[in-house]
């Protein structure tokens, strides 16, 4: 029996005994939303079968493939997964990395996740499989529910195999740090994001601003003569996309703040990315005050680390809106199976 | 039309917003694809968010079907009217409510024109990326509804990624925000969703789209190819040297010749195929890649690459190829546009069977390409004067169609199913995938009344044609009666 019809025979069980059932690819962002009430599924072992033509950017896996498998067989060809996504841990995969939705520091200038994902396989509530998208860059046909898969944590149906765009890495790449005060800072990277500058990434913390380039040697070259500052190693990037700086680390809640790039800045901030678009505060402040004021600034907040996952993770949604995604979600799983209440509270 | 309803349109409509002569609704009986023709029961031009409102809520109550229309430039029927519906026309939502410079982000109403917004912020040296080629034209609102392209796709996406957040009136007049001035939001990506949902979930009153700073530089070269087979194996070289072109097309000779005559653009008319590679970036960059794209282009077989001089000579170059579709109207009575896309690496085979195909339906193909991301456009020309050739035309190009669907493709790249591919979009989707599409617009539109009948055909539709999709031998639409 394939591992394709195994997942098959298992959702049509749950179906036939109301069971709900919690989608667990490599666990490696367990952490990320809310705790799961349900039998685990375990999807890690329907994996393998890369179609890849480095020529087409276009790559296609089961969604149990291994993200470090993927990246090292794309590198090999001179390419990359242009947004950059986290792993958090070795066993991240292809299905888990389009669930979180989760890009990386290249997410404002190279796009994220759900930009690059081109079509799904999906196996939905009914026990269907269905293909959604395709393989191709333009695809216009039918809804776009595959998009609608990125960050859905599994609440729509198990995701069987993904195709996602590639685009190949940059002939040249180097960080640039600037000793900078927060203020300064900001302003300067509005300034750089309103420029024809190849910015890849960039990082705020304690002081430091810290910026890379990417693209032709010429191009890198030419703005790292424009921009100032002094060469410094790029391990950085991957240390920010892994969480594993000391900030990170904490036990206290960690809270991820979406906001317009130009956003002043939220009390208590302690990281800025994506050139001031994302914002990491770690902070005992009531989730109230940090949700209102991140929406005040025309943004979200999401309690990311340090929760008990029982309460709210993610900004909670006007109550229209909830109902339309109780009606989505209801549409692709109309008995409740998949990660009941990982996202929301009763979605 | 009923007197209740018309009454209720009257008292809520200033008399300038609600047309109802038959004279008045003539202009919208047919969208960019003028094959398709039907008067509407009324047209309403809401001038305020608080009017659409009321339009929609009282089509809601008298359950009467609603066809949301912007500039009217769609290529698939997908603002065909409705006998028994109203047409909803953005039109005078046409403001642009503000810019947003340091956020790269401009808020317009859906009836502003795609062009006019990388006008109005041009000054900022910002632009809107999605460049359509009706852009002078056709409105952001169907923008949204289509997921419009353009020929830089490859590098800058769709409209889909060019978004940020939409403001969407449910039929039942309820306001929805969806995405935000940030880069993601909570919740489902309901922003992915609507967009490219041809009016069948929402009516779209404001949309929030991202800006780009303009490049340094832009530059193009043209080369010549012998054969579309040296062409295409051309394109997969560029981009397998690491190079991601703005824009990168394709014209057989029939487009070549037929654009030539039309504009004098210099194109080389005795080649089998020309490519356009336009490079844009820092100054020092695009000169760098124009020197590598040529080398790829020489060893591909190119027979001759010419880079532009000036921006008059790339202007003059992206002319032929936009004025394409014109030019082959100048050399047929009448041509079918096709929009499939498939993965490049079919290409040759692809162009074959068209050509195989082209005898066989005693049609001529003018074949234009987005060579870049895949998506074809077989132009067949016919004489809808002649009996029979419309739909030897119509046949011939599901037959491409299917053809793309085969090699893994889609049956529409860009210009949407909207009437025109309901019959083809059969051939692409299986039947749990249509009802799970189905299931999705009640989700939204529970009465079923935005745009019925256009972008997902029916169950009953697709085994009637008998051109469903089988997939692993199973029997399509098993649970279909069939008589």
């Amino acid at each position: 029996m394939t591992t394709e019809s195994v997942l098959i025979n298992r959702v049509r069980q749950a179906i036939a005994d109301s069971t709900p059932l919690c989608i667990q690819g490599g666990a490696s962002k367990s952490f990320y939303g809310r705790t799961c009430q349900g039998e685990p599924l375990d999807v890690s072992g329907h994996a393998g079968d890369i179609r890849y033509e480095p020529s087409e950017l276009v790559l296609t896996a089961r969604a149990g493939t291994k993200l470090s498998e993927i990246e090292t067989l794309l590198a090999a060809n001179n390419q990359m997964l242009p947004f950059e996504p986290p792993h958090y841990s070795p066993g991240a995969t292809l299905g888990g990395m389009v669930a979180a939705g989760l890009s990386g520091p290249r997410r404002p200038w190279g796009g994220s996740v759900r930009d690059a994902v081109l079509g799904v396989k999906l196996l939905n509530g009914r026990g269907e499989v269905l293909r959604l998208g395709g393989q191709v860059m333009k695809n216009v046909a039918g809804y776009d529910l595959s998009r609608l898969m990125v960050g859905a944590l599994g609440t729509l149906g198990v995701l069987l195999e993904v195709s996602v765009k590639v685009l190949p890495r940059p002939a040249d790449e180097r960080t640039l740090v600037f000793e900078l005060d927060d203020d300064i800072a900001a302003a300067r990277q509005i300034a750089w994001g309103r420029q024809p500058l190849p910015l890849s990434a960039t990082l705020y913390e304690a002081g430091r601003l810290y910026v890379r380039l990417s693209g032709s040697a010429q191009g890198v070259q030419a703005a790292r003569v424009a921009m100032g500052g002094e060469e410094t190693a790029s391990a950085l990037w991957a240390e920010v996309r892994e969480q594993t700086l000391p900030l990170f680390q904490t036990k206290q809640a960690l809270w991820r703040v979406s906001l317009p790039a130009a956003a002043p800045a939220m009390p208590g901030e302690n990281l800025t990315e994506w050139g001031g678009a994302l914002r990491w505060i770690v902070s005992d402040e009531p989730a109230e005050s940090i949700r209102q004021h991140a929406a005040a600034l025309g943004g979200h907040a999401t309690l990311f680390r340090g929760h008990d996952g029982m309460g709210e993770v993610f900004h909670p949604l006007p109550p229209a809106m909830l109902a339309l995604h109780q009606r989505v979600k209801l549409a692709l799983d109309p008995h409740s199976l998949f990660n009941p209440g990982r996202l929301y509270q009763g979605l | 039309m009923n007197s209740a309803f018309q009454a209720a349109l009257k008292a809520t409509l200033p008399p300038q917003s609600l047309l109802i002569e038959a004279e008045a609704l003539r202009p919208y009986e047919c969208d960019g694809l003028s094959a398709y023709r039907q008067v509407p029961l009324a047209v309403c031009l809401p001038e305020t968010l608080e009017q659409a409102q009321a339009v929609l809520r009282i089509c809601l109550e008298h359950q009467v079907p609603v066809v949301a229309r912007g500039a009217g430039t769609g290529l698939s029927g997908g603002a065909l009217p409705l006998a028994d519906g109203v047409v909803l026309s953005l039109a005078r939502f046409n403001r642009i409510l503000g810019i947003d410079a340091d956020n790269r982000l401009a808020r317009v109403q859906p009836g502003v024109r795609n062009l006019a917004i990388s006008e109005a912020v041009a000054a900022y040296g910002l632009y809107y990326a999605p460049d359509p080629s009706s852009q002078i034209a056709c409105s952001i609102g169907g923008n949204v509804a289509e997921n419009s392209g353009g020929v830089h796709c490859l590098k800058y996406g769709l409209t889909v990624h060019n978004l940020l957040a939409l403001k969407v009136l449910t039929m039942d007049g309820e306001l929805l925000e969806i995405g935000a001035q940030s880069l993601d939001s909570p919740g489902y990506d309901l922003l992915a969703l609507m967009t490219g949902s041809e009016g069948l979930l929402g009516v779209v009153v404001e949309v929030t789209v991202k800006l780009l700073v303009k490049p340094e530089r832009a530059q193009v070269l043209l080369a010549a190819f012998a054969s579309v087979e040296t062409a295409g194996a051309a394109v997969a070289a560029i981009i397998g040297a690491g190079i991601l072109p703005a824009g990168l097309e394709m014209m057989d000779n029939l487009s070549i010749r037929a654009a030539e005559d039309f504009v004098h653009a210099g194109y080389p008319v005795d080649a089998a195929a020309i490519l356009l590679c336009e490079l844009d970036g820092a100054n020092a960059e695009v000169s760098e890649q124009i020197m590598a794209v040529r080398e790829v282009l020489f060893s591909a077989g190119a027979t001759e690459v010419r880079t532009a001089q000036d921006e008059a000579q790339r202007m003059k170059f992206w002319a032929g190829r936009k004025g394409a579709f014109p030019a082959v109207g100048r050399i047929s009575p009448d041509y079918y546009c096709m929009d499939g896309t498939i993965p490049r690496q079919h290409l040759a085979q692809v162009l074959r069977r068209i050509g195989e195909l082209s005898e066989q339906y005693g049609l001529r193909v003018a074949n234009v390409f987005h060579a870049g991301d895949g998506n074809l456009h077989p132009l067949i020309l016919f004489d809808a004067n002649q009996p029979g050739e419309m739909k030897k035309a119509e046949d011939f190009g599901t037959d491409i169609l299917r053809l793309c669907v085969e090699v893994g493709g889609t049956v529409t790249g860009e210009h949407g199913i909207g009437v025109e591919k309901l019959d083809a979009a059969c051939s692409q989707f299986t039947a749990a995938e249509l009802a799970q599409f189905h299931a999705i617009k009640a989700a939204f539109d529970p009465a079923g009344l935005l745009n019925p009948g256009k972008a997902v055909p029916t169950l009953h539709r697709c085994a009637e044609m008998g051109r469903m999709h089988i997939q692993g031998g199973a029997l399509p639409f098993p649970e279909l009666p069939r008589f």
